[in-house]
């Protein structure tokens, strides 16, 4: 069976220029991702700022070439294809509202770009398509004859994804689509979203920082550390059961509206990931509160058991006596 | 009554913020803040919430017109103050942290001189006792290797390190009151509960009282003794957060909270609630609820004045309904 | 209560600038109109020499003619007529040259800016050696080689004044290259031409719009130093710049031919400078809101 997305090896790495002398360092912003997706999944992935999803989500757009690796929707690689055809498969819908859309164009002209780029439709046909997908994302006919200016965050963000969805994709990469935004807004898009994936079988790459967002529409959570997923689950094993350390620390710090609770302690040193600088080992073994002395020399195994993945020594060998080194937990 | 209202470093009664004949950002705004306490003003993006804290501030931008009952520090009404007078108290017994450490850090100076130029001005200190203090700061909220951060620029700090840095620039002078806008919004969820620790233990251990203003229920109900929750310009709901987030009274703050999805309690398949519309533009003069127009509950007399109700013990909400009548389920 | 008030200016546009905007617009206005209506506008013949008639004060001074609103110059030629057709030389000139550098440097600019890498550092190159070329030299050269006629003149300028249209374009497209919705017209499968025409161009603009109104003035006041030294618009044509080139020798005692010219050139150029900051307020106000 053909997986609706699969990505195979993915690396990206940038030369970075640092200072007047012009030292130049390689900054490896995606290191050997692989995963792969059903039709109707949605593909949560988390992390911090710097660990590379929004890399990734470029890459597998197309906007970006990656130094090594592919990427296949319905088993064809998308490297070398025809923008149209790329443009039928896979499309963005971005995080902030007020760049992605061209201040200068109305609305019905923004929609309609895929639509005319394929240049297969007549303009009648073409506006029907366009005015039937407003209308679906709820943008009035009127609106549609509006500049982006003239419209609320939340409205923009609606136009963003009919654009996306005009062509009927196959993949819909939704990088941090609700971060801008309002959180009574932020709940609007997210039904919207989930709404459509079931009414039109779309299959998600939803990026974001957000890890009760993350929860409340994927089927299945990455979370990627410093350019690498450490840890891959079905979305209730891996907020019930969270194996990885940096997931756990990440779950802990949610913070849910429960006034009891007070603030968490995550337990996670100070040390700065930096992807110009990957530690040796394991590379979240200088923040991890968990970690012991093999951490630091060898890197981790894939672990794949019951459709999980994890990047950790701990899943795999448990150190005999864990509080004999606490050196690199926080004081 | 608590003893916040009878001793507090800050109250704030009826003030108004009008920004030309069009706009009225916050309209009748009351709040006190006692010593060791926080008061946590929530709301979305346009609510009137920024504004509070730049007009008790005194720093609204040009435009912009403020009045009030009374801006009492201490018993002291901050209104009558010249711009002298209060660029006294600024930074000295009333200091503020932003959301981005990056732009309110200046780039051409050294950590340390920035520090120290604060002490220097409000306590005509030298800048060796200025220096001396900031890097005793520094220690204060965790920062390593407090000397060699001291001659570091922000750009070589990471943003957690910055906001720290914020923090401790804020303490040189021993404030009194501590209005800290947004101030972990920019940092991701793992550095952010980490700050919030910091700011939680550092308002104990030194009595602050804390004015906190966030857009995130989460950081609300984990930090603030009282909450404040702002809509259109007005307090919509106050009072204790423990009674707040047990049982909101208010319509928008009920709305508020079906909006954000929780980990832990996602029902797959089911929608988010969310609140339809969008936030009204007020202009001077306006009579009546604010929220009407996007209540379930709006009856035609929401037009009229609205009631401040007592639901006891100082928890409030401006509505027409009882506090017993918005508990209803389905309201 | 109190009431503390804050500077009361909004961000609407103040008034002195708005009438400055209009003023501009209103001598620019009137500079085409007269361009283009020259031979209908005019009194006289603005070649007829009449020997007799040499250097009548205008109106506002002794000894003046009704027939003769402006005077006559040392031919004899009717002034107001001369200067009517002046206008025409002097628009055509800042039309032609805007036009022609613009097109070069717009292009030049979006392709440095949008591709970036190699492009740019040609573009760069380009803009580096065209800030090197010495204006007056190379005009006077081409003069030399070719002759001097009113298409040489706005073809030199044309080909000369792009270095900040370039500039321009090419910081403005490398803000613009980044933002999110090249990247939607991307992944929507719009082709090179359309990203760079349609998605890029329009947002660029109202910074070229300046661009080019700065430039417009320029190339008229440098058709009209070329003139003057003899190396801009050939005699008879009745170029601004030429009058007071011709009227040089006259102006001891009779000062208002050097004086009318001058000021006409004074005034237009300084409104379309009025009418390019105005446009770019009010442009610039349209896109924030």
């Amino acid at each position: 069976m053909t997986h609706a997305i699969e990505v195979r090896n993915l690396y990206r790495e940038f030369q970075q220029r640092a200072g007047m002398a012009g030292e130049r360092r390689s900054v490896r912003a995606v290191d050997g991702v692989t995963f792969s997706l059903s039709a109707g999944d949605v593909l949560g992935v988390v992390g911090e700022s710097g660990c590379g999803k929004s890399t990734l989500a470029r890459l597998i757009m197309g906007l970006l070439p990656p130094s090594s690796g592919e990427v296949l929707v319905d088993g064809r690689s998308l490297a070398g294809m025809d923008r149209r055809e790329r443009a039928r498969l896979i499309q963005p819908v971005f995080q902030d509202p007020f760049s992605s859309l061209n201040p200068r164009q109305r609305i019905r002209d923004i929609v309609g770009l895929p639509l005319a780029a394929q240049g297969a439709l007549s303009s009648r046909l073409q506006a029907d398509r366009v005015m039937e997908m407003l209308a679906r994302v709820g943008i009035s006919s009127e609106m549609a004859e509006r500049r982006p200016a003239q419209l609320s965050g939340g409205q923009r963000q609606r136009v963003a994804i009919a654009r996306a969805l005009v062509l009927r994709p196959r993949i819909v990469v939704c990088d941090e689509p609700t971060s801008a935004l309002d959180v009574s807004v932020q709940a609007q898009i997210l039904n919207l979203l989930a709404e459509l994936r079931r009414e039109l079988g779309l299959t998600y790459l939803f990026i974001s920082h957000n890890l009760a967002v993350v929860e409340h529409i994927a089927t299945e959570v990455a979370v990627m550390y410093l350019g690498r997923i450490v840890e891959q689950a079905p979305v209730e094993d891996l907020f019930r059961t969270p194996a990885h350390p940096y997931t756990q620390a990440l779950l802990a710090s949610v913070l849910t509206p429960e006034p009891a609770l007070g603030i968490p302690d995550v337990g996670l040193g100070d040390a700065y990931p930096d992807p110009a600088n990957i530690p040796s080992g394991c590379r979240f073994h200088p923040r991890c509160p968990q970690a012991f002395d093999k951490c630091a020399q060898t890197m981790p195994d894939n672990i794949r058991q019951d459709g999980r993945l994890v990047e950790c020594l701990l899943a795999v060998s448990p150190p005999a006596k864990r509080e004999a080194t606490p050196g690199l937990a926080p004081a | 009554m608590t003893n916040s209202a009878a001793d507090p470093v800050l109250s704030v009664a009826d003030l108004r913020v009008t920004f030309g004949e069009r706009t009225e950002a916050v309209r009748g705004m009351s709040l006190s803040v006692a010593r060791g306490e926080t008061h946590c003003i929530v709301g979305e993006s346009g609510c009137g919430k920024s504004v509070t804290s730049l007009a008790v501030m005194n720093l609204l931008p040009r435009g912009a017109a403020r009045s009030a009952g009374h801006i009492r520090f201490h018993g002291r009404d901050l209104m009558g103050l010249s711009e002298r007078e209060m660029a006294r108290l600024r930074g000295d017994k009333i200091a503020m942290i932003f959301q981005e450490p990056m732009t309110s850090l200046n780039p051409a100076y050294t950590i340390g001189s920035q520090m120290a130029e604060v002490f220097e001005r409000h306590r005509r200190a030298g800048r060796r006792a200025a220096m001396d203090r900031a890097a005793e700061l520094l220690a204060r909220v965790g920062v390593t290797a407090p000397g060699m951060r001291l001659g570091q620029y922000p750009h070589q700090l990471s943003g957690g390190l910055r906001q720290r840095v914020m923090i401790a620039m804020a303490l040189m002078c021993d404030p009194e009151l501590l209005i800290a806008d947004e101030p972990t919004t920019a940092l991701d969820v793992t550095v952010q509960a980490q700050i919030l620790r910091l700011l939680q233990k550092l308002q104990q251990e030194l009595g602050l009282a804390l004015l906190l203003i966030t857009h995130d229920l989460g950081v609300v109900a984990r930090m603030a003794q009282r909450v404040s929750v702002m809509y259109a310009g007005q307090v919509v709901e106050s009072g204790p957060a423990a009674a707040v987030f047990a049982a909101p009274t208010h319509p928008y703050t009920r709305g508020l909270l079906a909006c954000i999805p929780v980990p832990g309690t996602v029902r797959r398949d089911e929608p988010l609630g969310s609140i339809p519309g969008m936030v009204p533009r007020i202009a001077p003069g306006f009579i009546g609820c604010g929220f009407r127009d996007r209540c379930g509950s709006a009856m035609p007399e929401c037009a009229g004045a609205v009631p401040l109700r007592d639901a006891g013990g100082g928890h409030t909400h401006l509505c027409r309904l009882l506090p017993d009548a918005t508990r209803a389920p389905g309201a | 209560m109190f009431v503390s008030t804050a500077a009361r200016t909004g961000w609407r546009l103040p008034p002195v600038r708005h009438l400055a905007t209009l003023l501009g617009a209103l001598i620019v206005g009137v500079a085409v109109v007269v361009a283009l209506l020259a031979p209908y506008v005019v009194p006289h013949d603005p070649f007829l020499q009449d020997l007799n008639q040499r250097l009548i004060p205008p109106m506002w001074m002794d000894g003046s003619q009704p027939e003769h609103l402006l005077g006559t110059d040392q031919l004899g030629r009717d002034y107001l007529s001369r200067l009517i057709y002046g206008t025409r030389i002097s628009m055509l000139i800042g039309v032609m040259t805007v036009v022609m550098s613009g097109l070069i440097g717009i292009t030049l600019g979006i392709l440095g800016g949008f591709y970036g890498g190699r492009m740019d550092d040609l573009v760069m190159f380009l803009i580096t050696c065209r800030l090197a070329i010495p204006l007056i030299l190379v005009a006077l050269t081409v003069v030399a080689l070719v002759g001097s006629s009113l298409t040489v003149v706005s073809l030199t300028l044309g080909l000369l004044l792009w270095d900040r249209f370039a500039v321009v374009a090419r910081t403005t497209t490398m803000q613009v290259r980044t933002l999110d919705y090249i990247a939607a017209a991307k992944a929507a499968g719009a082709s090179r031409l359309h990203i760079l025409l349609r998605e890029v161009l329009p947002n660029i603009v109202v910074h070229l719009i300046v661009v080019a109104t700065l430039e417009m003035a320029l190339a008229i006041l440098l058709e009209a130093a070329l003139s003057f030294l003899g190396l801009g618009v050939p005699p008879p044509l009745p170029s601004w710049g030429l009058m007071i080139a011709e009227a040089k020798d006259y102006m001891f005692f009779s000062p208002w031919v050097i004086m009318i010219p001058g000021i006409a050139l004074f005034v237009l150029v300084m409104g379309i400078n009025l009418l390019g900051d105005g446009l770019r307020d009010l442009l610039g106000a349209d896109l924030k809101r």
